[in-house]
């Protein structure tokens, strides 16, 4: 990474030579009240960092699907509170920017071999489900875009599959949770919905379900057995010269040699 | 027809045998309805007080989604969402003020000021399909079936909302007569059940329930025909201690739903009155109205 380097992401320009590189522009941005001058187009996680913090929370996966880097800001001119996962939305000019890593929110506790998946379960481990007014803030604070709202009057109307497939794409930041009017705890009982979801409701897999078995039943056992019996040499060789599914393989794909299949 | 349906938050729980047989006759009669696909508690009890908006916010903003999805009536099964939802939308067509004030508060949603209307079940059978015209499509008169109309409260009160006269309201019996049951009039019709101070409280359920039940009985009911999930609770709960006291011998409660699919000659398992409280199926057999194996008795003629 150097100054003189005319093009090339700008998101690496982090030196100090780079700030003051004529070809990379600086924006203002505020950063829990104060005014950094950042590399234009840096994540804000990155421009957080650009800027001098250093992340020992907050930060984790840096590609939006952890959901550690909630964050919360506003823009000019606009009254309205918006939500960003740090590590995907970019810099904009004036923004004022607060992480809000975590948000208080207690779990419930249960014993999961001792639910059935019945709605009920939801209302007695998480009672103040009911104290929610359908305001909205928590669909408004979502930065996966899920109609929260629809999916908490899901679980009031005691449809636990339609709560875990409209809160699927849930990452669990919690920035629901902390704009809640009711004080509901939405991320922790949408996992307790997907959970009951997939153990309780959702159809089994039968094929799934014979070749459990038929591996349970020594399926396997043999060709594993030979693998063990391998020096690293010959397994590297076999590793190396596997037939490898190709990406844009359809649903019909099977390999040329079928002997485990 | 442009009818949006709103189904409630209990009828998809504990009252599975209000709904079930609602959608069934309406699909039997040819009303075009269709349940909403997004929808929101309807805000349950209407908030009394003056500048409290944000309770409205709830049941505005389901009369929205009807109004998306070019609907210009809501049909609602649940006595309380109909109150709820009914006064909501007299704010918002009535009151510029809150109106505004609740509209600038969902700026996600487009503005509403009350163009959708809200009706019971009960009105669009009256207004809609017409008492002789029900009449005519009984399969299954419900014929020496006595039974006593028990309005509660949130239909009729206050009077803006009330499907009929507050006072002298007919509106169920006219219903039970067209399914060709014999309705028994009683003073209680219209007292409260307890509502949800019973659910808080229940110290004196058995009281409340006494107090309606008695003179139903009395007058010759064989049973009672509700309208709500929250006065067949009261009701039901209340009955079981009475019968545990050995008070009453319990008297079957039936929603008004159940009779219309069992008089338009619908399965009866689409009636669940497995839910109901006192027995309702023993009547309905003595009747003659539900074989011993739980199908309708076919007697083809007309009441």
């Amino acid at each position: 990474m150097s100054a003189k380097k005319k093009t090339g992401n700008p998101a690496q320009a982090t030196t100090r030579e780079a700030d003051t590189a004529p070809e990379v522009k600086l924006i203002p941005i505020y950063v829990m009240g104060k005014r950094y001058e950042v590399p234009e187009g840096l994540t804000l996680m990155k421009a957080m960092e650009h800027a001098g913090y250093k992340f020992i929370r907050g930060c984790g996966c840096r590609g939006g699907t952890c959901g550690a880097c909630g964050t919360v800001y506003r823009k000019p001119g606009d009254y309205r509170l918006q939500v960003a996962l740090a590590c995907q939305k970019t810099v904009e000019p004036g923004m004022h920017v607060s992480q809000v890593p975590f948000f208080p929110a207690n779990r419930a506790a249960f014993e999961f071999d001792e639910l059935t998946g019945a709605p009920e379960e939801v209302f007695r481990l998480y009672p103040e489900l009911f104290r929610c007014v359908a305001c909205n803030a928590c669909t408004k604070a979502c930065p996966q875009g899920i109609e929260v709202m629809d999916a908490v009057s899901a679980l009031k109307q005691g449809n636990v599959a339609a709560a875990a497939e409209t809160a699927f794409e849930c990452i669990q930041c919690g920035l629901c949770t902390s704009r809640c009017f009711g004080e509901l705890m939405q991320y922790h009982m949408f996992q307790l919905a997907r959970r009951m979801y997939g153990a309780r409701i959702a159809p089994r897999a039968r094929h799934l379900a014979a070749m459990t078995e038929a591996i349970a039943g020594g399926r396997y056992d043999e060709c594993l057995e030979e693998l063990r019996g391998m020096g690293e040499d010959e397994l590297k060789k076999l590793y190396q010269e596997r037939e490898v599914e190709p990406v844009t393989a359809g649903e019909g794909w099977t390999p040329e040699d079928e002997t485990y299949l | 027809m442009q009818l949006a349906y709103y189904p409630g938050c209990t009828l998809k729980t504990k009252a599975r045998n209000l709904e079930e047989p609602a959608v069934a006759s309406l699909e039997a009669l040819g009303l075009e309805l269709e349940e909403m696909d997004r929808w929101n508690c309807c805000g349950a009890v209407y908030s009394l007080a003056d500048d409290d908006l944000i309770h409205q916010v709830a049941p505005v903003r389901n009369l929205i989604r009807a109004k998306e999805r070019g609907k210009d009536r809501l049909v609602v099964l649940c006595s309380f969402c109909f109150n709820a939802l009914k006064r909501a939308n007299l704010l918002m067509s009535g009151d510029a003020a809150k109106r505004d004030t609740l509209n600038t508060f969902m700026d996600e949603e487009p503005d509403y000021s009350g163009e959708v209307r809200v009706l019971h079940l009960l009105e669009l059978l009256r207004d809609e399909i017409g008492w002789e015209a029900l009449k005519k499509k009984v399969k299954l008169p419900l014929r020496g079936l006595k039974l006593a109309p028990y309005y509660g409260c949130t239909l009729l009160r206050p009077r803006e909302v009330a499907i009929d006269d507050v006072e002298n309201p007919t509106i169920l019996q006219d219903f039970l007569a067209a399914l060709g049951a014999i309705p028994v009039d009683f003073p209680e019709s219209t007292r409260c059940c307890g509502s949800y101070q019973v659910v808080s409280d229940p110290g004196d359920i058995p009281g409340y329930a006494r107090d309606i039940l008695n003179p139903a009985v009395r007058r010759g009911a064989g049973g009672l025909v509700l309208t709500c999930p929250l006065c067949d609770y009261d009701l039901g709960k209340g009955q079981e201690e009475l019968v545990k006291n050995e008070e009453s011998g319990g008297v079957p409660l039936f929603y008004f739903t159940q009779l219309l699919a069992l008089a338009l000659g619908l399965d009866p398992a689409v009636c669940h009155f497995e839910l109901n409280y006192g027995d309702p199926e023993a009547l309905l057999r003595e009747k003659g109205l539900l074989s011993p194996e739980g199908t309708p008795q076919k007697t083809g003629g007309k009441a």
